[in-house]
């Protein structure tokens, strides 16, 4: 297959699946070949993921998943826009702030556990504060560079139109840093959904992180293990999905791609 | 010493609109000062459409941001209708080359960006009679991103005229263009130009563009900018660009800028 012709229809659909199935293919016959009793094969898994369906607390655990990704994304964004927006706003600010964000930056909110648990103890507090930690960091540190990125010309202009500071900031600031912004929510919810699980896992007794560990707990059922990874992808990228979207609204699809 | 000069010629003064008072420019960076402008003073009536020319690289911009009070002089001050001037001000409006448009909003949308103090109505009723004086009609829902170059241009002109400014500064609007396109563009410009009647300050480093646009082109030298010589163009519009008069004006200025004659 040449890599520059443009593929044929049938090809874009035919070579995902070949390549589905194939990895399908090699793990279902390591199971067999190996002979192991642990992990399950794939057929196993499917018969899980229909058993997780028909139990009640599938959905159950979906929606408490969701309801703490939405709470915690939503604190860091409610949290993390403005103040990323005023850091970029006043470089002063900024060059206080920085060093501390970026020492607390690259830290795991895994390793915020113990800490979260003494603050908010073993609970959904403790876990919706994980995923704040998780988002709140990519989502300040994007609209900081968004807004010290907006052109000069942009600037400029806005100043010549008498636009005072506050209008600068809400009519030529942050719709120039708006697609730059969309990045960084759109990294932060993959964070958010990532944390989740971890954090499910220890904090609460609810949710698809807890299914997994608590498959495991309850009679080493690794069907429904590898069965609850698969949901928690498939969510994931739906979650990703849905988040693009607002990257083609027009007013901001300029930011992406082939606009100017 | 600017205000007694004033003083000293009151009728003068009364009659610019733009009065450039022996301004002076020095960057510094890193304890290095560069002088940019040298003692630079220039008049412009109501009305008059000058070219700034020069090298590039010679602070024709900086002069230009320096009127529009986008650059503080170091020495000098600029006085617009008899008032200093001290920073950007709606009355005169800059068009940068087109990335001077806003991406996020539509071409009504950046027309209307500049009157938010007018009622809906009037807002309206301005935005569709520029969106027609530039033709740029039926793309009035178009964003930036889905327009030509030329049309970007024509579309912050727009933006420009409908906050009915007195003056307007170009700064070498037509760069990014190709010469066709270019070459409409001054065409449109005249013609609007010859309707609004604005005060147009034109910085450019193309000589013909020059030529074919203004009443008068100021020749500034390399950098620190100091005006050299300015050429009155005494042609009418629409002007013939093969007529022994317009050669002979490019060509002193094609000298004075020291440029030969053949290439």
């Amino acid at each position: 297959m040449n890599s520059l012709a443009e593929p044929k229809s049938w090809e874009k659909v035919f070579w995902p699946v070949a390549a589905a199935t194939l990895l399908l293919a090699v793990w279902h016959y390591s199971v067999r070949w190996t002979a192991t009793s642990i992990f399950p094969s794939p057929l196993q898994v499917e018969k899980g993921i229909v058993e997780l369906f028909h139990k009640h607390v599938l959905w159950q655990d979906i929606v408490s998943s969701l309801r703490r990704v939405v709470i915690g994304f939503g604190a860091a964004t409610v949290v993390g826009v403005p103040l990323g927006l005023s850091l970029g706003w006043y470089p002063a600010a900024n060059q206080v702030v920085n060093p501390v964000m970026q020492i607390l930056r690259p830290i795991s909110p895994i390793a915020w556990i113990p800490v979260a648990i003494i603050f908010f103890g073993v609970g959904e507090y403790a876990a919706i504060f994980l995923i704040f930690l998780g988002a709140f960091f990519p989502i300040v540190v994007a609209c900081v560079n968004g807004v010290s990125n907006v052109p000069s010309v942009y600037r400029r202009a806005g100043r010549n139109f008498g636009l005072a500071p506050s209008q600068l900031l809400a009519k030529v600031v942050f719709p120039a840093a708006l697609p730059q912004i969309i990045v960084g929510l759109r990294l932060a919810l993959g964070i958010a959904w990532l944390v989740v699980v971890a954090a499910e896992m220890v904090a609460v007794d609810s949710g698809l992180g807890y299914l997994v560990i608590d498959s495991r707990n309850s009679g080493k059922r690794y069907d429904l293990v590898v069965a609850a990874m698969l949901i928690i992808g498939v969510i994931g990228l739906a979650l990703d999905l849905g988040i693009r979207r607002l990257e083609t609204i027009k007013s901001i699809r300029w930011g992406f791609g082939n606009g100017s | 010493m600017a205000l007694r000069e004033v003083a000293l010629s009151p009728q003068r003064a009364l009659a610019a609109k733009l009065c450039v008072n022996h301004l002076s420019m020095v960057f510094t960076r890193d304890g290095k000062s560069t002088p940019v402008l040298q003692d630079i003073t220039l008049e412009v009536s109501e009305g008059e459409f000058v070219c700034l020319v020069g090298p590039s690289g010679c602070g024709k911009s900086t002069l230009l941001n320096a009127i529009g009070g986008l650059l503080a002089p170091t020495a000098g001050t600029v006085f617009i209708d008899n008032e200093a001037v001290r920073g950007p001000d709606p009355r005169r409006i800059f068009v940068f080359q087109e990335r001077g448009v806003f991406p996020w909003l539509t071409v009504e949308g950046n027309i209307a960006f500049g009157l938010f103090k007018l009622s809906r109505s009037e807002r309206e009723e301005r935005v569709a009679h520029y969106v027609k004086m530039v033709g740029l009609q039926g793309f009035e829902e178009a964003y930036p991103s889905e327009l030509s170059g030329g049309m970007k241009q024509r579309l912050e002109v727009a933006r420009a005229l409908a906050v009915n400014p007195d003056m307007l500064y170009l700064d070498e609007p037509f760069g990014a263009l190709d010469s066709i396109t270019r070459h409409i563009m001054r065409g449109e410009l005249l013609r609007i130009w010859e309707t609004e009647r604005k005060t147009i300050v034109f910085v450019t480093h193309d000589i013909d563009e020059a030529v074919q646009l203004a009443d008068r082109v100021v020749i500034l030298s390399a950098r620190p900018a100091a005006i050299q010589r300015i050429v009155n163009i005494d042609i009418s519009h629409p002007r013939d660009i093969s007529s022994p008069r317009y050669l002979e004006l490019r060509d002193g200025i094609l000298q004075q800028i020291g440029l030969a004659h053949k290439i």
